[in-house]
């Protein structure tokens, strides 16, 4: 088994039928521009929805965010290469975009920020992003808080679904910091040993919480650990969504066609401190900080688009404009809805009707 | 009816549910040809073969975290854990993840997973294999916790278990495996949370769960020899809880002793006495009387290892002192 490194010369976009799909089997679809161009929208709504969110913390309003700012292009390349109704996705709670990508709306995202009722992922029980979405043939799952959980669950998933022969992928996203867990390397291990069609989605944005990747591990590259399982390891570059989409497809080939996980590590840089609770200037290097904004995803995907005559000023600012306006309105309902009524408190501790139900 | 192991109890249980539902199966270390570590999985992966028995590597924190995510995908699985103290590698899936999924989704998933595990001491496994951690997870909301004490039960629970659509911990009590009891032969269920009356009695009653009935039945003979007639509660399973049972026959009886055979202090027979107390004061003829095991770990020699298992005569001292009879 191997490890290798895709990523395109420029920070803009890799060519369609890249290495990486000759090197694994049948690729992907190209892209078209049109995929691209609906790509660009999904990280544009994600951007300003981020944004307003952590406007919204700084007002006292919602009680704590982990930014997806810096992984947007990563998020939207995996889900482009992945079948939301077929898929079954174990996120962590730094996907932001991956939620708006598989369907989940601004406000229903909100509702969680916000921990009012009629929130769809936990009944505004758990962390903003945390919980599940299990309706229009969306599968999400995310209790990852305690970072890697989500890894042998994911994995369990898997297995019942090669043991009932359904054709599906499992996603497991998670971030440097958890691929040190003991867990990561358990349920690798486990899907690897079963040939189990799982995408272990590594989104590496260099530090774990405050600690950098350097002191994480003395390794260069995650990806590089999947040889030790026995599976194929891919590092992306994720501020290139098409690299990342190409990469996730190649995966979800070899999962659908029964030759087992795959390890994707897309680096990216966190634009934002950990969470809201934190500051980032107390822990990152101000060199290391200078120039990543640089390297955001979105204007690179923007000019590519401009120069295949894909987007122009009008529809730019059409895009732009539209996102703000479904991100303001959502925070009018969002702030309107009411909180959850304290019966909720009690409610699905066990089965309703159960010995030990409160409800 | 049919006399049989607590053994073949539980691998009945396994049979007929693997014979009932296709969704389950089950999963552990060296439950496949080796039989399992109490052979409990005995013949099973001949029968049922590899996909529905599967042997796991030694990673507990995967195979109980791919068990939540089976059972969230719609399987019933049974995990098998060698020891009941491996689950601390794994108590993370268990504790965060098991027990409150349901809750955390607001309902929309479950998690219908057993985790079966031998427990407890007394077979010289020492220090790091000795232990009945299903103490700690009845204190945790959303898990159940299942004791059972006699092969009628363990069957008939385990049945339950596997049925229930919440995380169940099965316990089963080491020192229990090769005891003998009579089973129905026609299939049957035992509800999780409602206790039994193992032997009714007038004068005192004698609470306790798993191997600690085996004691307290010991006991309960021995006081009946000196005229006190002893009732014997066995709560057969720690969560949910059937205090109504307890409290009853404390009423009746107006003395109580609760049995636990693992640590002391703040382990689960204190939160049965301070129920009895704080509910039955009025009914009761002194304090309530504690046995439990020693606040020290399980030593390997057979005599050290003695000392810290309550005895049959420190539950008749126990009385002696507290009633005086």
């Amino acid at each position: 088994m191997f490890s290798e490194q895709s990523s395109s010369a420029t920070p803009g976009l890799s060519d369609n039928g890249s290495a990486v799909s000759d090197k694994y089997g049948a690729g992907p679809p190209p892209l078209t521009d049109t995929d691209l161009l609906e790509m660009y929208r999904t990280m544009v709504l994600s951007r300003k929805l981020d944004q307003r969110i952590w406007q919204m913390n700084r007002q006292g309003r919602a009680a704590i965010v982990a930014s997806a700012q810096g992984h947007e292009a990563a998020q939207v390349g995996a889900i482009r290469a992945l079948d939301p109704e077929r898929d079954r996705f174990y996120i962590y709670y730094r996907e932001l975009t991956t939620m708006l990508a598989l369907g989940v709306t601004p406000l229903e995202l909100l509702l969680g920020f916000l921990a009012k009722e009629g929130e769809p992922l936990s009944g505004a029980r758990q962390f903003p992003l945390h919980g599940a979405i299990d309706r229009d043939r969306r599968d999400i799952v995310s209790f990852s808080n305690v970072v890697a959980t989500q890894l042998p669950q994911a994995v369990g998933v898997a297995l019942a679904d090669k043991m009932r022969g359904e054709k599906r992928v499992t996603v497991a996203y998670f971030g440097d910091g958890a691929s040190s867990m003991g867990e990561t390397h358990e349920a690798m291990n486990f899907a690897s040993i079963h040939r189990l069609p799982v995408i272990f989605f590594c989104e590496n944005n260099k530090y774990a919480i405050s600690v950098p990747i350097s002191q994480q591990m003395n390794i260069e590259s995650i990806a590089t650990r999947a040889s030790a399982y026995g599976m194929p390891g891919i590092e992306v570059n994720g501020f290139d969504p098409v690299a990342v989409y190409e990469a996730v497809g190649a995966a979800a080939n070899l999962a659908l066609s029964g030759q087992g996980p795959t390890l994707v590590e897309a680096v990216v840089e966190r634009f934002l401190p950990h969470t809201s609770d934190d500051d980032d200037t107390r822990y990152r290097p101000p060199e290391d900080l200078e120039g990543i904004r640089d390297l955001d995803p979105i204007p690179a995907t923007e000019k590519i688009l401009r120069a295949s005559g894909t987007l122009d000023d009008a529809l730019d600012e059409e895009i732009k404009s539209l996102a703000q306006k479904i991100v303001n309105q959502a925070t009018e309902d969002a702030e309107n809805a009411p909180f959850p009524e304290p019966q909720d408190f009690y409610e699905q501790v066990y089965a309703p009707g159960s010995p030990g139900d409160q409800s | 009816m049919t006399e049989i192991t607590f053994r073949q109890a539980l691998q009945r249980g396994l049979r007929e549910a693997l014979d009932a539902d296709p969704n389950v199966f089950l999963m552990g270390e060296d439950i496949g040809k080796y039989d399992g570590a109490y052979a409990v999985t005995q013949g099973l992966l001949e029968k049922y073969g590899p996909d529905r028995v599967r042997d796991t590597p030694i990673s507990e924190a995967a195979f109980v975290g791919a068990g939540v995510g089976a059972a969230v995908a719609g399987l019933r699985p049974v995990v098998e854990l060698m020891s009941m103290s491996f689950s601390l590698v794994a108590s993370d899936q268990i504790v965060n993840m098991a027990a409150k999924i349901r809750y955390m989704s607001g309902g929309q998933l479950k998690v219908p997973m057993v985790l079966r595990a031998p427990t407890g001491g007394g077979v010289q496994l020492a220090a790091t294999h000795s232990q009945s951690f299903e103490n700690w997870y009845a204190s945790v909301p959303g898990l159940k916790v299942v004791t059972p004490s006699t092969p009628y039960d363990a069957l008939g629970l385990l049945r339950s278990s596997i049925e229930d659509d919440n995380p169940v911990i099965f316990a089963e009590n080491a020192l229990l495996y090769a005891t003998r009891g009579d089973v129905p032969d026609a299939e049957y269920f035992v509800p999780i949370g409602v206790a039994d009356v193992k032997r009714t009695g007038t004068d005192i009653t004698l609470v306790g769960w798993a191997h600690g009935i085996v004691t307290l039945m010991a006991a309960a003979e021995k006081l009946a020899e000196t005229g006190v007639s002893a009732e014997v509660v066995d709560l057969r399973s720690l969560r949910p809880l059937d205090m109504e049972t307890v409290i009853e026959s404390v009423e009746k009886t107006g003395r109580a002793l609760v049995l636990d055979e693992n640590w002391r202090t703040a382990g689960f027979g204190a939160e049965i006495a301070a129920e009895i107390g704080y509910r039955s004061s009025d009914y009761l003829d002194g304090p309530v009387a504690r046995v439990s095991g020693t606040d020290t770990p399980s030593p390997y020699s057979r005599p050290l290892e003695q000392l810290g298992i309550p005895q049959v005569a420190w539950v008749i001292d126990e009385i002696e002192k507290t009633y005086g009879i």
